[in-house]
């Protein structure tokens, strides 16, 4: 005989350790067990395109910062890319070069983060979240010895990078490159076959391609479900074209195989990065380009790779001195639309897994 | 480290318990005070070496700021816990809220009435010691039951129903491993079990010590079986509605329950007080530290596994490994000659390998997925 259960709701979040911020999900559970999931965002909210339309154009580099305040450069790279489209801005190559140096340090560093807090979500005391802390502090190290920030960058200009890199940054970034491969095979080697976490991880959480394509997911998560989409060969922006690098993809699109995509993407961050500073040009590192810029009337859309997917602006311009619009196609919003097809059926101790698999942040989800 | 004061353990107080001036009852009182003392002293030595040990694990130093060395960081500890507020809901179920914490933490302090930390060195010498430790540290389930319950919030509810499967699994296995050891040692006094260790139970009987100190973590719910305080799933479970001193009763059981566990397996498996040059007492937490060191370790460095995964765990593997090396001793005790007990040395380690190896690769799948809705 069955015994006769009763569903019940449970709020998981806004506050919440694993829910990366103010995510609130209301769960309906029988048992341990999700039976449906209803999602609630907006607790962050700070109206951030609403803001863009009152700032300068070049005042909107530091409010796209507070989006995914985990990978601010990128952020800046998306926004600075739509702009000099609808302008029409030929940037020097130098500047260029500086910039996908910039997004692949935070490409890893992004990643370092995500993969540390799925181990900590999957239920590790924080020893691999503090582990790889620790490098990605190396990597901030860097980004404050160009912009003398550590969490908001705001290093991207309109037309090139704010400043040109100090002289000890080059041989500072060799020295990264030099440890950083093997601080990852070291993770690896911990990490990678941990029987717990294959338990845990492996089959958790399955997206399909086709759900993957149709629910607009991107990034490692549309990757981790076999689908090799990457912008920057799919559509190459800045000077992505000149660079060897793979697009590792996943096979099941499980929890497991989006933590392998996001060590493997590490390793070809790192390629990229060592072809960029050996090829990286001298001369000039911003374009002529005016502080109150007045782009012509028009509008423009730039979307890049993002560490944690596409991160696209959609910028509109009525030749006045700020955007008429500035719309965002923000990736973990739109990464999160598939979670209720992954986590149902599953126990609330995968749904943190899963979610902790997306990797998202909740600055880019509410804006 | 914190050291209690070992001297007054070195005198048995059963013997003496006459002699003692008023007679009989108040030396009991005494030496229960000691005990307290003991183990409260212990508890905050234990939560001092695993910040200090997690910390470095973690690439981090740990507290080192209040007294030597951070040593009394439990202390600074304790003294904020209990300044704090203390918070009782609206909701909750009074009488069970209230009284939950005490539930929890009297039988782990009354278990200590019988574990041996010199020769004889213990409150009452039990002659069924085990099943008395056994059965009384059960108690404290129904205190972390009753305040899931009472809290009535969702968090502990499912903390306080994942608590109680978790301990009614995991009893079958403990007490067929430590079936196991009483064929050998012939008694179920934990002194006498001590006594009995010429060559240390761990040794004789490796596998039965697998199975007690994974079944033993996941009923003191330890990493990485600690899912009835799940922190990234359930918060903090059956005790997110506490604070202040209510609070502080279950850590105090938390670690309770851990230094109990290691003096457990100090006295089941690693000899107990048993040892050369150092006096005994010193043995007998050295012992305790080192397996509280393991499970520290074990703490920092593994994943959390899934509720279903941990029923699958205790009646899928442990529990058919634990029935088959009860009688795998019963047929070594039988058969063997008492002077050659080191002959099981190499048998049972060899059986303990091909059965764990077997086991994994054949029978025994973590993970049952996901279930149709």
């Amino acid at each position: 005989m069955a015994i006769r259960t009763e569903p019940f709701v449970m709020n998981m979040g806004p506050v919440h350790p694993s829910t990366h911020g103010v995510y609130r999900m209301r769960l309906t559970l029988d048992g341990e067990v999700i039976i449906d999931i209803e999602p609630v965002v907006g607790y962050l909210h700070r109206g951030i395109e609403k803001l863009a339309e009152e700032r300068t154009w070049t005042g909107v580099i530091p409010l796209t910062d507070r989006l995914d305040y985990i990978s601010s450069m990128s952020n800046n790279l998306a926004y600075v890319l739509a702009v000099e489209k609808l302008a029409g801005i030929e940037v020097p190559e130098r500047a260029d070069y500086l910039r996908v140096i910039m997004a692949e340090l935070q490409r890893i560093s992004n990643h370092l983060v995500a993969v540390g807090s799925f181990f900590n979500d999957s239920g590790a005391y924080y020893t691999p979240f503090l582990q790889m802390y620790r490098e990605r502090e190396k990597i901030v190290d860097l980004f404050e010895m160009v912009c003398g920030q550590r969490l908001t960058y705001n290093y991207m200009r309109i037309g090139g990078v704010s400043q040109d890199v100090p002289d000890e940054f080059i041989p500072a970034l060799y020295k990264l490159l030099d440890q950083l491969p093997s601080a990852i095979d070291t993770f690896d080697t911990f990490l990678k076959e941990n029987e717990i976490l294959l338990a845990r991880a492996k089959g958790v959480g399955i997206l399909p391609p086709d759900m993957a394509i149709n629910s607009g997911v991107t990034g490692p998560v549309l990757r981790g479900s076999g689908v090799a989409w990457d912008l920057r060969k799919a559509d190459p922006y800045s000077i992505y074209d000149r660079f060897e690098f793979d697009i590792p993809t996943g096979e099941a699109g499980d929890s497991y195989d989006r933590y392998r995509i996001r060590i493997e993407e590490m390793r070809q961050s790192l390629r990229i990065l060592n072809q960029a500073v050996r090829q990286l040009p001298s001369g000039p590192v911003k374009a002529d380009v005016p502080h109150l810029i007045r782009p012509p009337v028009g509008d423009a859309y730039a979307h890049i790779e993002a560490p944690k997917g596409e991160l696209g602006f959609y910028v509109v311009s009525d030749n006045s001195i700020s955007p008429y619009r500035c719309h965002i196609r923000p990736t973990s919003l739109l990464n999160l639309a598939a979670l209720r097809e992954m986590a149902i059926g599953w126990k609330i101790a995968d749904l943190v897994l899963i979610f902790g698999s997306i990797d998202i942040c909740l600055g880019e989800v509410d804006r | 480290m914190v050291i209690n004061n070992p001297v007054i353990y070195a005198v048995n107080p059963q013997t003496l318990a006459a002699d003692w001036p008023g007679g009989f009852w108040w030396h009991w009182v005494l030496f229960a005070l000691v005990t307290i003392i003991v183990v409260i002293l212990m508890v905050m030595g234990y939560i001092y070496i695993a910040r200090r040990q997690i910390g470095r694990m973690q690439s981090r130093v740990g507290p080192n700021r209040t007294g030597p060395f951070g040593l009394l960081q439990p202390i600074a500890d304790v003294l904020k816990v209990l300044l704090k507020e203390s918070i009782t809901p609206d909701a909750v179920d009074r009488p069970v809220y209230w009284l939950a914490p005490i539930v929890g933490l009297v039988p782990v302090f009354v278990v200590f009435a019988v574990m041996p930390f010199t020769d004889g060195g213990m409150l009452a010498n039990l002659n069924v010691g085990i099943l008395y430790v056994v059965a009384i540290s059960s108690i404290s389930t129904i205190g972390m039951f009753m305040a899931g319950w009472g809290s009535s919030n969702k968090y502990s509810l499912i903390s306080a129903m994942r608590v109680v499967a978790a301990v009614v699994s995991y009893e079958f296995p403990v007490l067929l491993s430590i079936a196991s050891i009483l064929l050998l040692s012939g008694s179920l006094s934990l002194n006498d079990i001590v006594l009995a260790q010429d060559i240390p139970f761990i040794l004789l009987q490796p596998l039965s010590f697998i199975i007690f100190f994974i079944a033993g973590l996941a009923e003191i719910s330890r990493a990485p079986f600690d899912l009835l305080e799940a922190d990234q799933e359930i918060v903090a479970g059956f005790h997110i509605e506490y604070s202040g001193i209510k609070f502080a009763l279950f850590y105090l059981v938390e670690y309770g329950e851990a230094f109990l566990l290691s003096c457990l397996i100090t006295t089941i498996f690693l000899a107990g007080w048993r040892g050369p040059i150092l006096p005994e007492w010193l043995w007998f937490i050295l012992k305790s530290l080192i397996v509280w060191f393991v499970m520290v370790w074990l703490w920092a460095t593994m994943p959390r596994v899934r509720i279903d995964q941990l029923m699958a765990l205790a009646w899928k593997f442990l529990l058919p490994l634990a029935i088959i090396n009860l009688i795998v001793t019963a047929i070594q005790v039988l058969t063997l000659p008492q002077d050659s007990l080191w002959i099981m040395i190499p048998v049972n380690f060899a059986i303990t390998a091909v059965l764990i190896l077997f086991w994994s690769k054949k029978f025994f799948k973590l993970g049952w997925g996901r279930v149709e809705v």
